[in-house]
């Protein structure tokens, strides 16, 4: 599935649901609980969960790995940690703006 | 990203948290989204190409904008203050669409395309309402007419993804605690007012309208309301000073921020805010409506260093919009284009993904994403950003460019003076002459010789009016926005 910015993205393994807000600069996977996404609207059989990619996404979150080269925000909650070929996203933490509305 | 997935997320995070207050009626989160979704469906099998909303601040507002968002279809906020034939005008350019009216319907009005608001609302089926398919981002979202201080009116194309870059740079999703919430007095065809809207649902902020601004009513709702934040535009802050001129205090203690913007504030305003609400971060935004809103911010803490400081420069950033919003870019340039070093004075240009600069059959985005935004100011060397005015005002007089904001400032700081406008008038000697229209508070006798002595010894004697006349108010919009070209019309008339 390929990575875009706007591109609206589902779990497999559970409810999740994540849009892409900067996408890698390199053809990638991303995955919920060890299996890759897929397309909002594609329809594709469920599956388990894998042994070490427990974890729970949290709505209205974003997510980015250690190199920043991707972030994501969640927009439907649901079991499955998300990660980046491999490597484990992580919440980034919110730099809080002044409300100026 | 389309706008779509605001509701997506409100309505499954948020549900029964308050959303929107006005008029005495109160919806959560789940009942705007899933009356949004109903409108969504009513327009997509109506097949309108377009949604006019035509009213001051109502539930039909919100619900009228993600219902044509979800309908892949651009909403037209139109300002239902303007002259019957302006806005047939503006009507006439986007035919067949739905129209939302306030009170009696309007000549244009189409029957079976149009509806009163609270009619409209009260006909959509709530429970039946299923979210609408994902639109495609790059879809019109809203259109927005400028203000039109220096030319006609036009509609600003801002599509899905524009608002959509400015949310997710701006505001955390559910950042807002349980009880904030804000107080909004900016119209529905002003992008603050959209802007506003967006970013409240998505932080779970929830908004109470109030929309014929008065200064005692105003203060008497954040007092019962403990609101916690509250926007306004600088002519409604100068009248809350105004009216609590007696007090030491405007005894609010839940405010938590003031932000403001839409058009210069005053500074002896600012300063008298800053002492009647002592609890209350400031926060100045400065947007255009191209940019999506704001693209710039000072915020509380600059507020109030600079006001508590000697220090002269952090003490000038309170006359300063602060420094850019993550994800935009900013260039001062020189007449011929050359990029200019903090300090120097040139033209703003703007380039990010919030940044539309996109009208109706045009844009005005350069090749590589510049947006021109023609308005003049600087940078310091913190990348503090000081907003001269709009280049078109700027009066050029014997070869030489005068900014009317530094003459204005300094007739401002005047104890009897309120308000203050300079243009610049034809003339045969030196191209344009100045000319100043103040207007003076009650009670006082001010001559013209004392308001040119006072710019001449600030100044100069290029820089001083020569003829300075007296008029009762200046002709401003709704928000605010000094309208010059009236006052040079009116000038020239004679």
């Amino acid at each position: 599935m390929e990575l875009k910015a706007g591109t609206q993205l589902k779990s497999v393994v559970g409810t999740t649901e994540v849009v892409v807000i900067r996408a890698p600069d390199h053809a990638a996977t991303l995955t919920s609980g060890g299996v890759p996404m897929v397309g909002r609207d594609d329809d594709v059989p469920g599956a388990d969960i894998q042994s070490g990619s427990e974890g729970t996404v949290l709505l209205g979150k974003r997510y980015v790995d250690g190199a920043a080269s991707i972030e994501v925000l969640c927009t439907k909650p649901g079991e499955g940690a998300l990660a980046l070929d491999g490597q484990p996203l992580e919440v980034k933490s919110a730099k809080p703006l002044p409300s100026s509305d | 990203m389309h706008l779509g997935l605001i509701l997506d997320m409100t309505h499954s995070g948020l549900g029964d948290r308050g959303a929107v207050s006005v008029d005495g009626q109160s919806f959560d989160h789940s009942g705007l989204a899933e009356l949004s979704w109903a409108a969504s469906a009513r327009f997509t099998e109506l097949g309108v190409p377009s949604v006019v909303y035509l009213g001051s601040n109502h539930i039909a507002y919100p619900v009228a904008l993600f219902g044509a968002a979800g309908a892949g279809v651009p909403f037209i906020p139109l300002n239902y203050r303007l002259g019957a034939e302006q806005l047939s005008n503006q009507i006439e350019s986007h035919p067949g669409s739905f129209v939302i009216y306030e009170g009696a319907a309007p000549t244009f009005a189409v029957p079976g395309r149009s509806a009163e608001r609270q009619d409209f609302v009260e006909s959509l089926d709530r429970a039946g309402a299923e979210p609408p398919p994902p639109q495609d981002p790059d879809l019109p979202c809203v259109l927005l007419y400028t203000s039109g201080t220096t030319a006609a009116p036009k509609a600003a194309i801002l599509r899905h993804r524009h608002l959509m870059s400015y949310l997710f740079g701006t505001v955390e999703f559910a950042s807002a605690d349980e009880g904030d919430v804000t107080l909004v007095s900016v119209p529905p065809y002003h992008v603050a007012g959209v802007a506003n809207l967006l970013s409240n649902l998505y932080a779970g902020r929830r908004i109470i309208y109030l929309d014929r601004f008065d200064p005692e009513v105003w203060l008497q709702i954040v007092r019962d309301e403990k609101v916690t934040q509250a926007m306004v535009v600088p002519t409604m802050l100068a009248q809350i000073v105004d009216h609590l001129r007696d007090a030491d205090d405007a005894e609010t203690p839940s405010l938590q921020t003031l932000s403001y913007g839409g058009a210069r504030m005053p500074t002896p305003v600012l300063h008298r805010a800053l002492e009647l609400f002592p609890t209350a971060g400031f926060v100045n935004a400065y947007g255009l409506t191209e940019t999506s809103s704001t693209i710039a911010l000072l915020g509380p803490e600059d507020h109030r260093a600079a006001f508590e400081t000697d220090d002269p420069t952090a003490r000038a950033r309170l006359g300063s919009v602060g420094r850019l919003v993550p994800g935009v870019e900013l260039e001062v340039r020189d007449d011929e284009g050359r990029a200019l070093e903090p300090g120097r004075t040139g033209l703003l240009f703007l380039r990010g993904e919030q940044i539309s600069g996109e009208y109706a059959g045009a844009t005005l985005l350069e090749d590589d994403a510049w947006f021109p935004t023609r308005d003049r100011g600087w940078v310091d060397e913190d990348g503090y950003l000081f907003v001269e005015g709009r280049a078109d005002d700027t009066i050029i007089r014997g070869g030489e460019n005068i900014a009317p904001a530094e003459i204005e400032d300094v007739l401002m700081s005047h104890d009897g003076i309120v308000d203050a406008v300079v243009v610049g008038l034809p003339d045969d000697r030196w191209g344009q002459r100045l000319v100043a229209v103040v207007v003076a508070g009650q009670a006082d006798r001010i001559g013209a010789d004392e308001l040119r002595e006072l710019v001449r010894s600030r100044l100069r004697s290029a820089k001083t009016p020569e003829v300075i006349e007296f008029w009762p108010e200046l002709p401003r919009t709704d928000t605010g926005k000094l309208l010059r070209r009236t006052v040079v019309a009116r000038l020239c008339a004679g």
